[in-house]
């Protein structure tokens, strides 16, 4: 489901999706189509394409499977604020332990990609009401073409 | 958005494999990377090529799944090449480090003359 909510300041669009693997898609595409409405590059909604799919993701692997995934983007002239929401035990990213580049970890890979391709990142967790991931991505100034 | 795997042998280089992958890898499509790798280690084959020229997209999970063949195959002396030439998915093993750990060829055919 998606739904947009109309603010004096910014626009708020938000999606609600099943806990399930095969709906991370959906949401990159939405999320690619949303940053297009701003001035993002072509790397930069890559990069949030794949912050929002590690979000839904760690939802997904800490959350029941008959939930929801709540996505809102709250579209500032500057930049894109994201929150996504579950509705699981929860699941705290802050206190993952920071990787060690070049050694084969499987783990916190998702976490880790996050706080490198988001300009800021924090968690809020609730063990009644689930977890809340806010990720923030700023408008760069577009170089021009050669 | 879906992947498709398919499994070839290189002429001369017995023992050898290459997966080609087709799609984007997320955590809907990569158990079916992670089978065809288990299948093939688990048939003896060590030496693995996994060909990304034509993945459009891939996350931590799709990581994951290559990390641990890599592991597997390491038990045995054996090694995961990666084809990749898509710059973004490149940046993902740049920043990740993940290109310390593996070798990263611009084309199948340095990557099966490296080994």
């Amino acid at each position: 489901m998606i739904s947009a909510k109309n603010d004096p300041t910014h626009n708020v669009i938000e999606l609600r999706l099943p806990s399930q693997a095969e709906w991370v898609g959906v949401a990159r595409l939405a999320i690619a189509g949303i940053a297009s409405r701003l001035d993002f590059g072509i790397e930069d909604i890559e990069d949030l394409k794949l912050a929002v799919a590690e979000a839904y993701t760690n939802c997904i692997q800490h959350a029941a499977s008959d939930g929801e995934v709540r996505i809102e983007c709250a579209i500032h002239p500057d930049k894109l604020v994201i929150a996504v929401h579950d509705q699981g035990k929860g699941f705290n990213g802050a206190e993952i332990a920071p990787r060690k580049l070049g050694e084969p970890q499987e783990r916190g890979l998702g976490v880790f990609l996050i706080r490198t391709l988001m300009d800021d990142v924090s968690y809020e967790v609730d063990p009644r009401r689930g977890t809340r991931l806010t990720m923030i991505k700023h408008v760069r100034p577009q170089q021009p073409a050669q | 958005m879906d992947i498709n795997v398919d499994v070839k042998e290189i002429p001369g280089k017995n023992g050898v494999r290459v997966v080609d992958l087709n799609g984007e890898i997320d955590v809907y499509t990569s158990p079916r990377v992670k089978e065809t790798i288990g299948e093939l280690i688990d048939q003896g084959h060590y030496d693995l090529i996994i060909n990304l020229e034509n993945v459009r997209y891939i996350d931590s999970t799709g990581l994951g799944v290559l990390i641990g063949g890599l592991k597997r195959v390491r038990e045995h002396s054996g090694t995961v090449s990666l084809v990749c030439t898509n710059p973004q998915i490149k940046k993902i093993f740049d920043i990740t480090g993940l290109v310390k750990i593996f070798g990263i060829y611009d084309s199948e055919a340095s990557a099966s003359a490296a080994l």
